[in-house]
C-alpha cells in the first residue's frame, strides 16, 4: 500500500492541504498526518478512495465537500466536520464542536462521543443513493437536525442517563429522520418535529448503520439492536407553508 | 467572527504572555488584522495598590494636559510613563499608549461618590466622553489591557507581551463586522478591573446602552462590547450580584425553562428576568469576562458562537477553539462545550 506521512507540526493549513492534495493526486492510498493542531479545511473537496488519518485536533471544516475518501480523526474535531460532505466516511475518535455534518448531502459522519449545537443542520438527501448519515455515540446539544431536509441523524446516548436532554430537536425539520436512543421528552422537540414509534421495520433499516458505527469504534452492536429508540420526523412535508403567507 | 481566549491559574502562579500570543495567533483565521488585544492580571505587583490607567493619547500636549488636570483634581499620580512598545512593520502607530499609577484622594469620597472605584469610573467616563485625543482603555488595579489595530502577533510584539507575567489572561483577535476597526475598538474592553473579550454581536445594544446610561455610564467606543463591561460593573459591583446571577441576567433561561424549574429556583429566575429585563443581551455572542476575583465565560442563550472549556489541575482554559487551548497546555483535560448561557467560572483558591 502506498502510504504518505506528513508532519503537520506548526504548519499552516494552506501548505498542509496542498500536500494532502498532491498525495491524493499521486495515488497515495493512505495519508497519515501527524501533530495536527488547529489546521482548517483538511481533506476539503478531496475525491477518490484514499484513507486520511489525522492524528491530533484538526481545525474547522475537516472533510468539507469531501467526495469519496475515508478520514479517521484520532482526537476531537472543531466546528463543522463533514460540512457539505458528498461521499465517503469521516470517523472522529472523540467529540466535535457545533454544526457537525452541516449541509451534508451524502456519506457518513461517525462521532464516538458528543457533538455541540446544531448537529446535522440542513442535511439533505437525493433519493436513496445520496442519503447522508450522522451517528453520535454520546449526546448532542440543542437544535439537532435543525432545518433538516433529508438523511439520518442517530444518537446512541452511550454513557448518558438520557441520550438527549437539550431542547429544539428537529427544529424546522422538513425531511429525513432523527433517531434517538430511549425516550425523548416532548418539550425537547423543536417546531415542526414530531415523535413516531420506532418499529421492527425501522430497526431493520437502521441495523446496518448501527453495526457500521460499532465496527469503527470496536463496540459490540448487540446491546443497541432493539426497538428502544424514538424516531423524530417532520410533522408534515411543509411545516412552514403558512409562515410567510397572509391570506 | 472573532477568536477569544481566557485563562486563570487558581493558585495565582503566573504565566508570561508568549504562549497566549501563540495560542491567539493559531486562530488568525478568526480575525482580519483590524484589532487584537490582551489583558493580564497580576502584572503590576510594585503598584498593586494603585489604579493602573492605560491611556491612548493622540498627542502628548493638549489631551495629556487635560487628563493630568483631571487626575490631579481627584488624586495622586504615583508614577507615570509611556507603555514600552517596539515598532512593528505592519502596525501603524496611531496613538501613544501611556500609563498612570493613580491613587484617588480619600476625602473625595462622599455623596454620590461612594467609593474609590466610583471616582475611577467617573474619571474614565469624563475623559472618554469629553477629551478629544485621550482614551482611558484600562483602569483596574494590578492589571492592564494592551491592544491595537493589527494581527495578534504584531500587537503582542508591539507591547512586548512576553515581558508581562499574569495569573489571568484574556486575549482577543478581532474581525470587525458592523463597527469600525480602530485601537479603541479592539478588545479587551475594560472598566475598573472588569475586562471583556467577545465574539459576536450584541443586537440588544441600544436597550442595554440606554439602561447603563441611566446609571452614569457613557458608551463612547463605537462598538457593542463596551456595554458588557459596564453591565458587569453595574450588576456585579454596584448591585453586588454574584457572578452566576449576573450571567443569568444577561443570558437568562427561556420562560418555558423557568416554568419547569423547582419553585424556589423558578422564583429567583423570574425575579432576575423581571428586574433586569433591560440588561438581557440578545444576538450571537461568546464572552469571557475577567476581574480580580476570577474569570467567567458564557454564550448567548441559543449558542450562536463557539466556546470550549478545558482544565488541568488549577488551570482553567476557555476558548473559541480547542486547538488554542492545546497550544497553551498540550495536557489540557476535560475539554467540553458548555451549554448555552451556562456560566463557566474560575475563581482563585481560597
Amino acid at each position: 500500500m502506498k502510504t504518505v506521512t506528513i508532519d503537520a507540526k506548526d504548519m499552516h493549513y494552506t501548505p498542509l492541504n496542498q500536500k494532502v492534495r498532491a498525495a491524493v493526486a499521486d495515488g497515495a492510498e493512505e495519508i497519515i498526518l501527524n501533530n495536527v493542531l488547529g489546521q482548517r479545511f483538511i481533506g476539503n473537496g478531496v475525491r477518490g478512495n484514499s484513507r486520511i488519518i489525522v492524528n491530533g485536533v484538526p481545525g474547522g471544516d475537516v472533510c468539507m465537500f469531501m467526495s469519496g475518501p475515508t478520514c479517521i480523526v484520532n482526537g476531537n474535531a472543531e466546528h463543522a466536520p463533514g460540512n457539505t460532505m458528498d461521499k465517503g466516511m469521516l470517523v472522529i475518535h472523540g467529540s466535535a464542536g457545533d454544526a457537525v455534518a452541516h449541509g451534508m448531502r451524502g456519506g457518513k459522519v461517525f462521532v464516538r462521543n458528543n457533538i455541540g449545537y446544531r448537529g446535522g443542520i440542513h442535511m439533505k438527501q437525493y433519493e436513496v443513493e445520496a442519503r447522508p448519515m450522522l451517528v453520535v455515540g454520546g449526546t448532542a446539544h440543542s437544535f439537532l437536525g435543525e432545518y433538516m431536509a433529508g438523511g439520518l441523524v442517530l444518537v446512541l446516548g452511550i454513557g448518558q442517563e438520557k441520550a438527549m436532554t437539550d431542547r429544539g430537536i428537529g427544529s424546522g425539520i422538513h425531511g429525513g429522520e432523527i433517531i434517538i436512543r430511549g425516550e425523548v421528552d416532548d418539550y425537547l422537540l423543536g417546531v415542526g418535529a414530531k415523535k413516531f414509534e420506532f418499529t421492527e421495520a425501522d430497526l431493520e433499516r437502521t441495523k446496518p448503520v448501527i453495526e457500521s458505527f460499532c465496527e469503527q469504534f470496536g463496540l459490540d452492536p448487540a446491546p443497541f439492536l432493539d426497538t428502544n429508540y424514538t424516531r423524530i420526523a417532520p410533522a408534515s412535508s411543509r411545516p412552514f407553508a403558512g409562515k410567510y403567507v397572509w391570506e | 467572527m472573532c477568536g477569544i481566549i481566557g485563562f486563570i491559574d487558581k493558585t495565582k502562579s503566573t504565566m508570561d504572555g508568549s504562549k497566549i500570543k501563540a495560542a491567539l495567533s493559531l486562530m488568525n483565521e478568526r480575525g482580519s488584522g483590524d484589532g487584537a488585544g490582551y489583558v493580564a492580571y497580576g502584572i503590576y505587583p510594585d503598584y498593586a495598590d494603585c489604579y493602573a490607567l492605560h491611556v491612548f493619547f493622540d498627542n502628548m500636549v493638549e489631551p495629556k494636559t487635560k487628563v493630568d488636570e483631571i487626575l490631579h483634581r481627584w488624586g495622586t499620580v504615583v508614577h507615570q510613563e509611556e507603555i514600552p512598545t517596539v515598532e512593528q512593520p505592519g502596525l501603524k502607530r496611531v496613538h501613544t499608549p501611556w500609563r498612570y499609577f493613580f491613587k484617588p484622594f480619600d476625602d473625595m469620597i462622599g455623596g454620590k461618590v461612594g467609593s474609590e472605584k466610583d471616582i475611577i469610573k467617573h474619571i474614565v467616563m469624563e475623559v472618554n466622553s469629553s477629551i478629544n485625543g485621550a482614551l482611558i482603555f484600562s483602569s483596574g488595579k494590578n492589571m492592564g489591557v494592551f491592544k491595537a489595530s493589527g494581527w495578534p502577533e504584531e500587537v503582542a510584539d508591539f507591547y512586548r507581551i512576553e515581558d508581562y507575567e499574569g495569573y489571568i489572561w484574556l486575549a482577543h483577535n478581532r474581525y470587525p463586522t458592523n463597527s469600525p476597526g480602530w485601537w479603541g475598538g479592539a478588545h479587551p474592553f475594560n472598566l475598573l478591573d472588569w475586562s471583556v473579550v467577545h465574539n459576536g454581536e450584541i443586537t440588544s445594544y441600544g436597550t442595554n446602552q440606554r439602561y447603563v446610561e441611566g446609571y452614569g455610564y457613557k458608551c463612547t467606543l463605537l462598538t457593542d462590547t463596551e456595554v458588557v463591561a459596564y453591565l458587569f460593573d453595574l450588576l456585579g459591583r454596584q448591585h453586588e450580584l454574584p457572578t452566576e446571577t449576573v450571567v443569568k441576567a444577561l443570558a437568562p433561561p427561556f420562560w418555558d425553562e423557568i416554568d419547569r424549574m423547582p419553585p424556589a429556583e423558578e422564583e429567583l429566575h423570574r425575579a432576575i428576568r423581571l428586574t433586569y429585563g433591560s440588561a438581557l443581551m440578545n444576538g450571537p455572542f461568546a464572552i469571557v469576562v475577567a476581574s480580580n476575583e476570577g474569570i467567567v465565560g458564557f454564550t448567548d442563550r441559543i449558542k450562536l458562537r463557539p466556546l470550549v472549556v478545558g482544565e488541568n489541575g488549577d488551570k482553567l482554559y476557555i476558548s473559541s477553539e480547542e486547538s488554542a487551548m492545546r497550544v497553551l497546555d498540550p495536557e489540557v483535560k476535560n475539554v467540553r462545550t458548555p451549554r448555552a448561557g451556562e456560566p463557566i467560572i474560575g475563581r482563585f483558591n481560597a
